[in-house]
């Protein structure tokens, strides 16, 4: 299967480094590791992964993720989506996932376009880029990938961006383990088909990008407590990186296995 | 089985669909709402828990069927129901089904469309939807009771016929049936089919190699996620070892025509129908479902009157029984076929017999049996 079909500058070999890095750390059993994708760059992934692998369609590889897991719990589901994938054909599917709270781990893939199809605007292309279907510039609102899985109440929630490859391999680690809905969403380049329409053609300045416009959250929390309002309102309109949330809620699976021994002891 | 309980009972076309998919060994259910198919999520929502079985109500009907297709690669058997609007979201996926070979049943309790139509109101609207909705060359099998007893029934043999093709079948019910109440009689011995599974070393494993250990077979051995054999399932072009090859044409058309010959080589037994009065008939009235229920009284009365009238009940719609139909019509002066859509079965009927008559009628309501008797 290799090489793979990555461009150069591509962010999502990185990803699956980190990713199978994490799995290495967790001793999971990869005949027990089950990983799903929709449609776009990062959903090839399984296909470079020696384990059991589901390529679906787009935007949909949530609900698919979800028939697994529920049907076979002591499988580990691992989902590999995209921007485009994940909040925007997909996006119905992300918040019901979220809300079940089904014990699986997606990590989003967010370049901020329709890399495969060769740069359209997506649902999170920032304010004024330029992409091939925004030839004039983007007037619509991004969505925050993160923000909307921790108001939609996954209970962890994390950011990074390829720059960070040991918090990111943490964070997807503490994501597998979380009994629960876990999102992990990877900041990642693409230059082919994002960068070069922003002044970002060359790796190197997308990853300078994600260095001067991102601030750890607990960074951005030191602000609130001793900086200026000028300075803090500065910092807020950077993307937040870190772990977002990290909660406890009851997951779908297990209230299921309570439901149906409820329902037993009715029976009986 | 304990849950279904009383062996004689009083009861819809959409409970019955609920006990067959159990008897035939159903597991997991995912749906969402819609009239006249609730009824089956409502059954499926009650009777499931009680075996152990999983029910979801997804957040649509596209997330439904990937929920359903999902289950299917730990293994189990699944169901989904809809109507018309559900039906047309779940298309993309039951492309994805076909080129996966993901082994489930769909349930579609027609209503009248397009669109929202007439939610309540029965229709047979979706025959050449169940065909071709889905994009790019594909057989699909398609089954269509015309009776509560008769959706018990089918809807095992549907489970069946998945389970051997390793395909989506899709169970057609009329709004009529699914919400009509008659006597059924819970089987108590039926053939149950189990998809065939991998027994080779997994050195030797290709996910959609076919005719490996069963020489002749179109039909691939299969492997539920998590045995350790590594499947990679995509509904991309793939080779037999499951990864992607989009750019080679013969891998296309080797995939293609094999997902189409695995149904197309057994179209004769798949060929379910009923014949009535055939065999001096000179005309023939083809109908299928609800129809079919005033067809019968219509060609007893025709009888009656000395009409050389013959009764065509079509159990299979898809694959089309071109073969058995050709070999019943072989003689035929006349046919007719009556369907309530403004012609759909028609065509492929006219492929055998040009002249073919067409009665249609849309509106919800179903035929009266003079408005047969008339043109025959």
């Amino acid at each position: 299967m290799l090489p793979t079909i990555f461009c150069a500058g591509c962010g999502v070999g990185s990803i699956m480094n980190y990713v199978l890095r994490a799995i290495e750390r967790l001793s999971l059993n990869i005949n027990k590791t089950i990983f799903v994708s929709g449609i776009g760059c990062s959903s090839r992934i399984p296909g470079y992964i020696h384990a059991d692998g589901l390529h679906t369609t787009h935007g949909r590889a949530i609900a698919f993720a979800t028939g697994i897991k529920i049907c076979n719990p002591e499988l580990n589901v691992i989902v590999f989506t995209g921007d485009g994938d994940c909040v925007g054909i997909g996006g119905n599917h992300f918040i019901h996932g979220i809300r079940r709270n089904i014990d699986i781990t997606v990590i989003a893939v967010n370049n901020f376009t329709y890399g495969m199809t060769g740069g359209q605007l997506a649902p999170t292309t920032p304010r004024g880029s330029y992409t091939t279907t925004t030839p004039y510039g983007n007037i619509e609102h991004a969505f925050d990938m993160a923000h909307l899985a921790k108001v939609a109440g996954a209970p962890y929630v994390a950011r990074w961006s390829v720059l960070d490859p040991h918090q990111s391999i943490k964070s997807i680690g503490e994501g597998i383990r979380k009994h629960g809905f876990a999102f992990i969403e990877m900041l990642s380049p693409c230059p082919t088909a994002f960068g070069r329409r922003n002044e970002l053609k060359m790796v190197r300045d997308q990853w300078e990008w994600y260095k001067n416009n991102t601030i750890h959250i607990k960074k951005l929390e030191v602000l609130r407590a001793t900086s200026e309002e000028v300075e803090i309102k500065e910092a807020e309109k950077k993307i937040i990186v870190g772990v977002l949330q990290d909660i406890e809620k009851p997951e779908y699976v297990s209230e299921w296995n309570k439901l149906l021994e409820r329902v037993a002891c009715t029976d009986r | 089985m304990k849950v279904i309980g009383e062996k004689v009972q009083f009861v819809s076309g959409d409970d019955a669909v609920c006990y067959g998919a159990l008897l035939a060994g159903c597991t997991f259910f995912a749906g969402y709402p819609i009239t006249p198919a609730t009824e089956i999520a409502e059954g499926m929502a009650r009777l499931l828990p009680k075996i152990g079985g999983i029910y979801m109500q997804m957040e649509d009907e596209i997330s439904s069927l990937a929920a359903c297709i999902g289950a299917s690669w730990t293994g189990r058997k699944c169901l989904t129901a809809t109507s018309g609007p559900g039906f047309s979201l779940m298309q993309e996926n039951i492309g994805y089904a076909c080129m996966t070979e993901t082994p489930l049943v769909i349930v579609n309790v027609m209503r009248s469309g397009p669109s929202t139509g007439q939610p309540t109101l029965a229709a047979q609207g979706d025959i050449m939807q169940a065909r071709f909705g889905t994009h790019g060359d594909h057989e699909i099998i398609a089954l269509y009771p015309n009776s509560v007893q008769e959706s018990l029934d089918l809807a095992i043999q549907a489970f069946n016929l998945s389970e051997k093709y390793r395909v989506p079948v899709i169970l057609l019910l009329d709004a009529e049936i699914a919400h009509m109440r008659e006597k059924l009689v819970i089987p108590d011995d039926f053939l149950i089919i189990n998809r065939v599974l991998v027994t080779i070393d997994t050195k030797e494993y290709h996910p959609f190699r076919t005719g490996f250990t069963h020489p002749g077979s179109k039909v691939p051995e299969f492997a539920p996620f998590g045995s350790g054999y590594h499947t990679y399932v995509t509904g991309l072009t793939h080779e037999e070892h499951g990864f992607p090859s989009t750019t080679d044409p013969h891998a296309h058309d080797r995939l293609v025509r094999r997902l189409s010959e695995k149904i197309l080589d057994d179209e004769e037994a798949l060929s379910y129908l009923e014949t009535r009065f055939c065999e001096d008939a000179e005309t023939f009235l083809i109908t299928y479902g609800i129809t079919s229920r005033t067809a019968l009284a219509a060609v007893k009365n025709a009888r009656q009157k000395e009409k050389k009238v013959g009764y065509v009940r079509l159990k299979t719609i898809w694959p089309f029984p071109k073969k058995t139909l050709q070999h019943i019509l072989h003689d035929a002066h006349d046919v007719i076929v009556a369907e309530m859509n403004l012609g759909q079965l028609i065509m492929p009927v006219r492929e055998i017999f040009g002249g073919a008559r067409n009665i249609t009628k849309v509106g919800g309501e179903i035929f009266l049996p003079e408005e047969m008797e008339r043109v025959m």
